[in-house]
């Protein structure tokens, strides 16, 4: 009897921790960011460590259903196809608790990637573990990282841009300007910027 | 003793599994229906916005960050409509839509309508968010719902969400 109630008190106490803990924490600037091993929409694996050729990387936390993820798809490509030959793949990961956004599932995931012709690796975090550490809230959120000796380095948090509704009304693309300027070995000069995004799904 | 502890943390365990349950199966978005084009939507930029958040009366001012094709704000969204019901006369809530332009006449005043809305709901339309998240608060990351709880004498920012309980004890701190 006693051991039951130890187990439920245990029990209680870890969901009135998941319950209530808010996310917190997280990378900032200056950071080293962990690697990780998540499933690619072609079944395999995929980790930083796979790239040995890459200076950086930009990391998107996106997914299918979030109208900010969609709006910037075609733009988060084009980074891809601008960047990945400079040394900055894109690497997309899909943070959301699947059973609340079916429309995020592996399925959904590997259907829209075919759709629009993805050339980066669409990955989904599995388990929810990958997320909170960099401390992503949202969709889209962008990581762009350095890869330095002890590991990548966070050099800018937030937005892609800063028009989310008209790729062609953009007055500053955060995200490129902040690769330029790690490409030509200057720090980046806004390194941290908010936008309004779709609040990720536990 | 020991089964009255027993009870409760069970009682407990089976709310919280009820309630996340709930999320999970109500969470849906809206998706619409006949386009409205006559109805009028108050849309501002934040500059237009900010005359709401920062009002120096005697009432207590609700300011909830949502959008119709966000499932977690449509979830609480009736029990911001219930606080703006049950204390009329001393809370005033604001829905700051932050649907697409796109989307106002398809979406968002069907959705008005078809709820029966009595909160007054406002459009934010400001693409440059990064210069406008930190006057909304310093701690918003940009998710939402986020929402606003202030008088003249105080404020509170909460980048979460609510249920009615919650949401009404965070409220009554700010009555006097």
């Amino acid at each position: 009897m006693r051991n039951l109630m130890k187990a439920v008190v245990a029990v209680s106490m870890a969901l009135l921790g998941f319950a209530f803990t808010p996310v917190s924490g997280g990378y900032e600037v200056g950071d080293i960011a962990t690697d990780f091993e998540l499933e690619n929409i072609d079944g395999k694996m995929v980790s930083m460590a796979d790239f040995p050729d890459a200076k950086g990387f930009i990391i998107i936390f996106t997914c299918n259903t979030c109208p900010y993820a969609v709006a910037y798809e075609d733009r988060i490509e084009a980074l891809n196809k601008k960047y990945a030959k400079k040394g900055y793949p894109v690497i997309a990961i899909m943070p959301n608790n699947t059973d609340v956004k079916p429309g995020d599932n592996m399925q959904a995931m590997k259907a829209r990637a075919k759709q629009k012709g993805f050339t980066f690796p669409y990955l989904i975090d599995k388990g929810q573990k990958i997320y909170p550490q960099y401390g992503a809230t949202k969709t889209p959120h962008v990581y762009v990282l350095e890869r330095t000796k002890i590991g990548p380095e966070v050099k800018y948090i937030g937005a892609i841009d800063d028009n989310y509704q008209d790729a062609s009304a953009v007055t500053k693309t955060y995200v490129e300007d902040a690769v330029d300027s790690l490409l030509n070995g200057n720090e980046v000069e806004t390194n941290k910027t908010r936008a309004i995004g779709c609040s990720i799904k536990v | 003793m020991r089964y009255t502890i027993i009870v409760s943390i069970l009682f407990f365990l089976s709310c919280n599994f009820g309630q996340k349950q709930n999320e999970t199966s109500t969470a849906q978005e809206f998706t619409n229906k006949t386009p409205i084009t006559q109805e009028p939507l108050e849309v501002y930029d934040f500059e237009g916005l900010e005359r709401f958040l920062n009002k120096k009366d005697d009432k207590v001012h609700v300011i909830n960050f949502w959008a119709t094709w966000c499932a977690p704000c449509i979830k609480e969204l009736p029990y911001f409509e219930k606080l703006n019901q049950s204390y009329k006369s001393e809370v005033e809530v604001i829905l700051v839509s932050l649907d697409f332009p796109s989307k106002y006449d398809s979406n968002l005043k069907p959705y008005i309508k078809e709820h029966d809305l009595k909160s007054k709901v406002v459009a934010l339309n400001d693409t440059d968010s990064d210069s406008w998240i930190p006057k909304v608060s310093e701690d918003w990351t940009g998710a939402i719902p986020a929402t606003i709880i202030y008088n003249k004498d105080k404020r509170s920012f909460y980048e979460r969400s609510f249920n009615y309980e919650q949401l009404e004890q965070e409220v009554k701190q700010f009555l006097n």
